[in-house]
């Protein structure tokens, strides 16, 4: 997929909004919320703050980051795929995750702090129903009810992840209106919280949203790249490139930020669909403009008199036509880099390391292997690349073998590139 | 007396600003004043003229127009619906302007557009509010862009005599009662902590809400979310000093868009006696 980045560098401040101030990334981010939820995100603000300087919290939090959802995950050197691209290639294990993704990472934190504000509802939304399965395992972990919303759209797709979610004991909420996917479960969820705002706990999947979200976010998500760059420095040394694959990008910040005052190139990979000169993708920073979605001022994919397009990818998670504002800033300052890879290129890749390595990866995070595949043969002497393989492929195995035929797998090697 | 100021208003309203029609809706009047809500371009953008001489003919006061938004995460099911099927009928902002800007300098009522925050970055801000002002609109409401984001647009809505609306709700702290005092037209109080829709029956609290309201900022409040029947309307115009209407109207347009302006002149005249009944038994004995 042609590469552009560096497409939001230097954005100017738009007229009309505050140039910076509380929970801005530069120009991005802010709380563009109805009035009735000022105070509830005041609140929790003011909670999280609390939370974070607080030994029993962060005690808490890592006792159960450790002995039920599975970390430290590993770093694997992948050898094969090492040998096949020309580069050192090492993989981040958010796939070896409790629930199978690193989404459990962020909603352990946020019902703990949900827990503490003595809130006893959580709602969510959710896309392919990762961040929904998370926020229920969560809830049932702490004895919180939880109430998920999802579009009919991928109600009907995901249907394996509704019933995990029904089985831990959530309340799945289909929703209806719009485009019955992500972006509409996300208002539908804040509507919801606007009405039972003060009870009900909000717990986003993603680092987006009206601050503090995508900071707090960011945060939970953050000891993905703690561990790691622990994890490379013991392996040799840190890496030349860090690679995570980018829809509302909460891995990826998650993998970034311990990595951000490294001499480190950080590469975002965004779905480019059925490409960017078609309307088919969901590449907000590749190929979107600024505007306010979802209570944040980022990158998002819109027409000329702001009314949100549809996205499109292979992967439900990247499925979402906003990008988080943390990220907006990366792509503004040049301190992280951003690409799109498509449908196709993604699927070959997870074919790919699946052979090669023995893992299949979630279709999200194959979008990040699909880079590195694409660099093959043209990484300098040296390269060290991490790639954040934010989740395992077993939920998207079913929607391969249905899009490609159970007895024709993808085709062998580097050209077996047989999706259509 | 209501009327002939309205008359005297109408009459030099080429040289009053959106902020002073406003100002003159609510000044001296004996009753609380309606506005009612439609969302531009439902059913079609063709029929705006129409519906807003129906909304006139019925007795309105003034006008709150919403701009068709993608995701409009402040209300509820009915205007959903209505903004979805606006912009599958082909609904756009220039298509807007042009209805306003052939309609707006005859009609009496002053015009109040309530925009999500994202059309107006995306046409520019200075020209959202150029536009806006140079087709007569008297004031912004923009339920996504809170009082605390909303300093550099209230510059420009100023600069243009208009009034960006700020809005309260039940669960407003001080500070932000405060902070809205600078305010100009008027406070936008939402009854509930919720989003807009039809609702069987009042906020308990509502007319406390509203006395409190009144007290707190010193400006004009009309109060808007779940005033739907003309009996809740005088309820509420006991206290308050503008009744919204939005998704009883909506819903009622919906249920028969063939007849979309008999339909709003009907809804708008049965409020616009109730609330002129006052005391809340108007609306039970028509």
């Amino acid at each position: 997929m042609g590469a552009r980045p560096g497409h939001a560098v230097g954005v100017e401040q738009p007229e009309g909004l505050r140039p910076r101030g509380r929970g801005r990334f530069g120009p991005f981010g802010g709380q563009f919320v109805p009035e009735t939820l000022m105070p509830a995100l005041e609140e929790l603000e003011q909670a999280y703050r609390a939370a974070r300087r607080d030994p029993a919290f962060r005690k808490d939090l890592a006792q159960i980051l450790s002995r039920y959802v599975g970390r430290p995950t590993p770093i694997t050197a992948a050898e094969r795929l090492s040998e096949a691209v020309g580069a050192r290639v090492y993989l981040k294990r958010e796939d070896l995750c409790h629930t199978g993704a690193h989404k459990i990472n962020n909603t352990v934190g946020q019902l703990l702090l949900a827990r503490r504000m003595g809130k006893q509802r959580v709602i969510a939304e959710t896309g392919a129903g990762q961040h929904g399965v998370a926020t229920a395992t969560a809830a049932a972990l702490l004895g919180i009810k939880a109430e998920i919303y999802m579009g009919a759209e991928d109600v009907a797709r995901q249907a394996l992840n509704v019933y995990r979610m029904r089985l831990l004991g959530a309340e799945v909420h289909t929703v209806t209106s719009g485009s019955r996917t992500l972006k509409d479960a996300t208002n539908e969820a804040i509507r919801d919280w606007v009405t039972n705002v003060r009870h009900t706990y909000y717990a986003i999947g993603s680092v987006v949203g009206p601050h503090p979200y995508p900071t707090m976010v960011r945060d939970f998500q953050a000891v993905i790249g703690r561990e790691a760059r622990r994890q490379m420095l013991a392996a040799g040394g840190l890496p030349t490139h860090v690679v995570a694959c980018v829809g509302g990008g909460s891995n990826a910040m998650g993998i970034f930020h311990a990595f951000r005052r490294d001499p480190v190139a950080l590469v975002g990979v965004e779905a480019a669909g059925e490409g960017l000169d078609t309307p088919r993708h969901a590449a907000s920073l590749s190929a979107g403009t600024p505007g306010v979605l979802h209570g944040a001022f980022s990158y998002l994919l819109q027409d000329g008199d702001g009314q949100i397009r549809l996205a499109h990818s292979v992967s439900a998670g990247l499925d979402y036509p906003g990008v988080g504002p943390e990220h907006a800033h990366l792509a503004s300052t040049g301190r992280a880099e951003y690409h799109a890879v498509s449908d196709a290129d993604a699927l070959a890749a997870f074919h790919e390391l699946s052979r090669l390595e023995g893992i299949i990866p979630a279709l999200e995070s194959a979008h990040a292997v699909a880079w590195v595949w694409s660099r093959r043969g043209q990484w300098p002497a040296g390269a060290r690349v991490l790639i954040n393989l934010s989740g395992r492929g077993d939920k998207d195995v079913e929607q391969v073998a249905a899009q490609q035929g159970p007895g024709a797998p993808g085709g062998g090697g580097s050209d077996g590139r047989s999706h259509a | 007396m209501g009327d002939l100021m309205h008359e005297a208003v109408t009459g030099g309203r080429a040289r009053l600003t959106g902020v002073q029609r406003l100002d003159a809706v609510f000044r001296a009047r004996p009753t609380a004043a309606l506005m009612p809500y439609l969302t531009a371009g439902y059913p079609d953008l063709a029929r705006l003229p129409d519906l807003l001489a129906a909304l006139a003919a019925g007795g309105a006061d003034a006008v709150e127009l919403g701009v068709p938004f993608s995701d409009p995460l402040a209300d509820g099911p009915a205007l959903q619906a209505a903004a979805t099927a606006a912009l599958a009928a082909g609904f756009t902002l220039d298509g807007l302007w042009a209805v306003l800007d052939r309609v707006l300098g005859t009609y009496s009522l002053p015009v109040v557009l309530l925009t999500y925050v994202n059309p107006i970055l995306a046409h520019g801000a200075a020209r959202f509010v150029e536009r806006a002002a140079g087709a007569g609109v008297a004031g912004l409401i923009v339920p996504d862009l809170p009082w605390a984001e909303a300093a550099p647009l209230r510059r420009l809505t100023r600069q243009r005599g208009m009034a960006l609306v700020p809005m309260a709700t039940p669960n407003s702290p001080p500070a932000h009662l405060k902070d809205i005092r600078s305010g100009d037209g008027f406070v936008y109080g939402v009854s509930v902590t919720g989003v807009t829709g039809v609702r069987d029956q009042l906020a308990p609290d509502v007319l406390a809400f509203a006395s409190r309201l009144k007290e707190a900022v010193g400006l004009p409040v009309a109060i808007g979310f779940g005033i739907s029947t003309p009996d809740q309307a005088a309820q509420v115009g006991t206290v308050a000093d503008g009744v919204i209407v939005g998704s009883a109207l909506v819903s009622a347009l919906m249920q028969d868009p063939r007849h979309a302006a008999q339909v709003a002149t009907t809804r708008v005249r049965a409020l616009a006696r109730a609330l002129k009944g006052g005391r809340g038994e108007g609306g039970k004995t028509r």
